[in-house]
């Protein structure tokens, strides 16, 4: 079932930062770039598990803090010539507040 | 309507012309590009190993047919251009095709010097330029048994390894007693030449060719001296003469070459020139190094950007004959005044001089060890002091001190061998990444190997296993380099920027040096923060964003996402009261690792994001402030007994290593910055290799700079003696203002001060009271923004957001 929960108001995330979903099974690493856009990935690099949450955001873009892979926010892919794949979250923004889609949650745990 | 842009000499210098051109603007021009050899542009010195037999033509074709295509180049080869008829502007070819152009390139490179001799004109007498030169000596290989090579210089030397390696028998004449005697000096000449005779070749010194004799194809070559050798094949390599017929038949003005001005212009400002043509400040360049840096200001004022200026090139030249190790860089002659300092080792084959003027090379010529010859010539051509290095630079760069690393000789490695020890790359992988995936500069082996992207220690292994596996070709780093791969732009240029503009916030910064991305990266943007902060104390925003994430969190990050927690002890000196505090806290919050650091204060390992504030409060209370022992900032002082304890102490060490770190805590820095002081010569709290180090005598103090433990160990140097406490305090303030000023972000005192020069520092520092005392109230007057305890603050409740994860209702 693809159910919207919402989340936080936009502006409790930092521009060019991140905040950190804790559920159950894992953490989520939701991003807000300079131009307002919001990711979320699963918080964890596909390198060593770095915490993707804590790096600096560039562009679309986040670089890892453990070994400063850089992945891409949109698709949760490393940049070449990095291979490998964090699991991204549906999710938007209305009126100010961040909605995320959870069930494939499961999928991935 | 597009201009229309005609080259003439699909070589070497003119394409890379129109490379960099396409880059700042693809549009511009309908390009129109005649050469006359039947080939698209290919790399002309990979010929002597294309040769030797090490390399094949295609594999040296810098851009093939379909670059032409994609980038909307018209390609007429096999069709020389005959005339140039500059009123109809207007060119010509041998088959009779007119064309037009708006702007006109002239890239028609040389030819080789033919002597002009009686027999010169028979068959099997050639010079050494293009394929279709190699495609006749190979071919003479096959059929033919003995080759004469007339030149003994780079060119000649580079024919006749490749002949002899194809079977042929071999001799080498030169007019003079010495080879290369225009880039080497009487002993490196021996040495060559003997290793050169030890593989197989052979010399006829000091001859003069009188004439070539023979039917219609060369049988023997003859001498002043009446003696004869035989020869099928004569190369002759003697030097090369600027390509400048066509050019003087349309009446632009030449000497040697075609006269250019800074901008590669000729005398007619529509028609520019490059490349080995050219005569540029009386100077014509037979090295592909400074061709490039004309073309990139060629295509700077052909895209009508018009700011750069070519100034010319100070050289350097390797012999590309496998086994052979030789290099040579500017000149090599001593005139009066100049000195020169030699390093020789006849049993390892190993001869070095370096010639100064005035403690600034001049010169370099290397045989046997090549390692150190990019080092050298970048000094050489920044015109650095060596005055603070001087006993040790025939040694090496890596003499300076490095823990074990960076062991000379790349090429003599086995494939097994650990180069990148961060991320366990060895020299096989990184050869082989560089030849499979066609790699050229060190961002491209950073970021396909891993190899030298953390610690950078071995950088310079890399780099030399790039220059050895792609030869010339490799993009040595660029004479200035740019911040990251957002700007061009340097350090230095960037940090002038902010001073002199002013610009105040970072979006000026992005704006005013036309950076390439929206948002920087995380390489410049910690660095654009640090600079700004430095600069404008009273005005700067610090950007948290813009912040590591340690300095970001104020702990240092650990591999499992956790966090460590250094509270400061000034000095190292604690209470009871102070260690119970520590020890309550590690109960409370379960710290699962407690270790007494290198720095001398306790380190709290493991603790998890959430619980740093509520901790740091915890400390707080018992008096404790942040140890910034995650931060680019003044990390400790460490101190011995000294004076109240100790038998041979001679001053209070404990007491004034207190008053420093008081001084300096909280200081953002270009890296981190670390501090002793030791009570006596014994130096308990090895001063001498930090960022700045105090150690105490009976009649004072002796202040050291720029030592650095870690990567590559560096011994301070001294900077000069005080008397009192309170001087030690104001010269302590004073470097580090300078370094703070000066310094390029993650650069540490020791390449700094090696950068800059000891002499420098000590002309502000020690000779200039007014100066220092200036450059002390700046430090004083940025300390009153930077002494404020960040873990108070957060524990306050600032940045809470850092802290905190959202939890789902
Ligand atoms: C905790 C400590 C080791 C210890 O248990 O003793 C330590 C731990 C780290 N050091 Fe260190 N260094 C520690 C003393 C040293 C020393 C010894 C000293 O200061 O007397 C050195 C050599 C002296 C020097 O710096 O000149 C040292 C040279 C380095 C270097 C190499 C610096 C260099 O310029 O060559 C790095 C890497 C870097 O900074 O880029 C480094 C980096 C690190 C980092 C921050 C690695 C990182 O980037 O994450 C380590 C953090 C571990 C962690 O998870 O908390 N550490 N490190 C020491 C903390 C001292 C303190 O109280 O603040
Ligand atoms: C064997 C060899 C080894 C070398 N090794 C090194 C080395 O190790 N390091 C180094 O730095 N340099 C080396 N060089 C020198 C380097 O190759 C040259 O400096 C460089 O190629 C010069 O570039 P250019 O564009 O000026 O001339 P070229 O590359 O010679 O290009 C000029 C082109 O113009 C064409 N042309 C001339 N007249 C006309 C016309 N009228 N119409 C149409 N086309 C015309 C020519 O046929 C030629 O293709 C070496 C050279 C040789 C031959
Ligand atoms: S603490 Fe220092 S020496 Fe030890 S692993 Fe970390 S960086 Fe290396
Ligand atoms: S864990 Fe992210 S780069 Fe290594």
């Amino acid at each position: 079932m693809n159910q919207w929960t919402e989340l936080l108001k936009m502006d409790d995330i930092p521009q060019l930062g991140a905040r950190v979903l804790r559920t159950d099974t894992m953490d989520i690493a939701v991003f807000r770039t300079a131009q307002d856009e919001i990711f979320a990935l699963q918080d964890k690099c596909p390198h060593k598990g770095g915490p993707l949450s804590q790096g600096i955001v560039h562009d679309n873009t986040v670089t890892c803090p453990l070994h400063n892979w850089k992945i891409d926010l949109n698709s949760g892919e490393a940049l070449a010539p990095d291979v490998g794949c964090s699991h991204r979250f549906p999710i938007k923004v209305e009126n100010g507040v961040v909605y995320i889609q959870l069930a494939v949650e499961s999928a991935v745990a | 309507m597009k201009q229309k842009l005609i080259l003439i000499g699909n070589g070497m210098a003119g394409v890379r012309t129109l490379e960099e051109l396409l880059k700042l603007t693809p549009d511009l021009y309908d390009i129109t590009v005649y050469g006359s050899e039947p080939y698209p542009n290919y790399n002309r010195i990979m010929l002597s190993p294309v040769l030797a037999g090490d390399k094949t033509v295609d594999e040296i074709v810098l851009n093939d047919l379909d670059w032409y295509k994609d980038n909307g180049i018209e390609l007429i080869s096999g069709d020389p251009v005959i005339e140039i008829d500059r009123n109809k502007r207007e060119i010509k070819t041998q088959s009779g095709a007119i064309n037009s152009y708006d702007r006109l390139l002239i890239a028609t490179g040389s030819n080789p010097f033919m002597i002009p001799i009686p027999g010169a004109d028979k068959q099997g007498v050639i010079g050494f330029r293009d394929i279709h030169d190699v495609e006749t000596m190979l071919g003479a290989a096959k059929d033919y048994q003995n080759a004469v090579v007339i030149g003994g210089g780079l060119l000649g030397l580079e024919a006749a390894n490749g002949l002899q390696k194809n079977g042929m028998n071999v001799t080498v004449v030169h007019l003079l007693d010495s080879l290369m005697e225009r880039q080497l000096d009487k002993p490196a000449a021996t040495l060559l030449q003997q290793s050169l005779i030890d593989k197989g070749l052979q010399f006829k010194m000091q001859a003069q060719t009188s004439a070539i004799l023979g039917e219609q194809r060369v049988e023997a070559v003859e001498f002043a001296d009446g003696s004869r050798i035989e020869a099928d094949l004569v190369v002759m390599a003697v030097g090369i003469r600027p390509n400048i017929e066509l050019a003087q038949s349309a009446g632009i003005h030449c000497e040697r070459g075609i006269l250019v001005n800074d901008t590669m212009q000729t005398f007619d400002p529509r028609v520019y020139a490059v490349g080995e043509c050219v005569q540029h400040r009386g100077s014509c360049y037979g090295l592909v190094a400074p061709l490039f840096e004309q073309a990139k200001v060629c295509a700077n004022h052909l895209a009508n950007y018009g700011i750069a200026r070519y100034q010319g090139s100070v050289t350097s030249t390797k012999l590309k004959v496998t086994g052979i190790d030789l290099f040579s860089a500017g000149d090599f002659n001593e005139a009066d005044g100049d000195e020169t300092l030699v390093f020789q080792d006849p049993a390892q084959g190993v001869y070095k001089k370096l010639v100064l003027t005035d403690n600034r090379i001049k010169g370099a010529v290397l045989y046997g060890d090549t390692l150190d010859g990019s080092w050298y010539f970048q000094l050489m051509r920044e015109g650095t002091s060596i005055a603070d290095f001087r006993q040790s630079i025939l040694f090496g760069q890596h003499d300076l001190g490095d823990a074990g690393h960076g062991d000379s000789k790349v090429a003599a490695l086995a494939d097994s061998a650990e180069i990148c020890g961060c991320n366990g790359v060895c020299k096989g992988e990184i050869v082989d990444a560089i030849t499979k995936q066609g790699l050229f500069t060190l961002d491209e082996v950073r970021a396909h190997t891993k190899a030298s992207s953390s610690c950078g220690s071995c950088t310079g292994l890399v780099e030399s296993l790039l220059a050895s596996t792609v030869g010339e070709g490799y993009d040595a780093a660029p004479s200035k380099k740019g911040m990251c791969k957002c700007t061009e732009h340097s350090h230095d240029e960037v940090i002038r920027g902010i001073q002199q503009q002013p610009l105040k916030d970072m979006r000026s910064v992005f704006e005013f040096f036309d950076w390439k991305t929206e948002d920087g990266c995380a390489s410049c943007r910690p660095a654009l923060n640090y600079y700004l902060l430095a600069n404008w104390p009273d005005d700067y925003q610090d950007d948290a964003q813009s912040r590591f994430i340690n300095e970001r969190a104020h702990g240092n990050i650990q591999k499992d996402g956790t966090y460590s927690v250094v509270p400061r002890m000034f000095g190292g000196l604690c209470t009871a009261d102070e260690l119970r505090a520590i020890a309550d806290v590690s109960d409370k919050y379960n710290v699962p690792e407690m270790k007494v650091t290198g720095g001398q204060r306790i380190d709290l390992f493991g603790v998890k994001k959430e619980d740093l504030p509520a901790m740091w409060k915890d400390l707080a209370d018992a008096g404790f402030v942040s140890g910034h022992a995650y931060g680019k900032a003044l990390r400790t002082v460490k101190t011995c007994a000294g004076q109240n304890w100790c038998r041979f102490g001679t001053q209070n060490s404990t007491g004034l290593g207190v008053k420093l770190e008081q001084l300096t805590w909280g200081s953002w820095m270009p890296h981190k910055f670390k501090m002793a002081v030791s009570g006596c010569p014994r130096n308990c709290a090895e001063a001498t290799i930090k960022d700045f180090g105090v150690v105490c005598v009976d009649s004072g103090y002796e202040l050291h700079v720029g030592g650095n433990g870690g990567i590559k160990v560096r011994i301070t140097d001294l900077l000069c003696k005080v008397e009192t406490e309170e001087e030690v305090l104001e010269y302590s303030g004073a470097f580090i203002q300078k370094y703070r000023e000066e310094g390029h972000y993650l650069e540490r005192t020791a390449p700094w001060v090696e950068r800059v020069g000891l002499t420098s520092i000590k002309q502000v520092i020690v000779d200039d009271p007014v100066q220092r005392k200036a450059l002390f109230e700046r430090f004083k007057h940025s300390q009153q923004y930077a002494q404020v305890d960040p873990w108070a603050a957060r524990a306050e409740g600032t940045a809470a957001h850092e802290f905190s994860t959202i939890r789902i209702a």
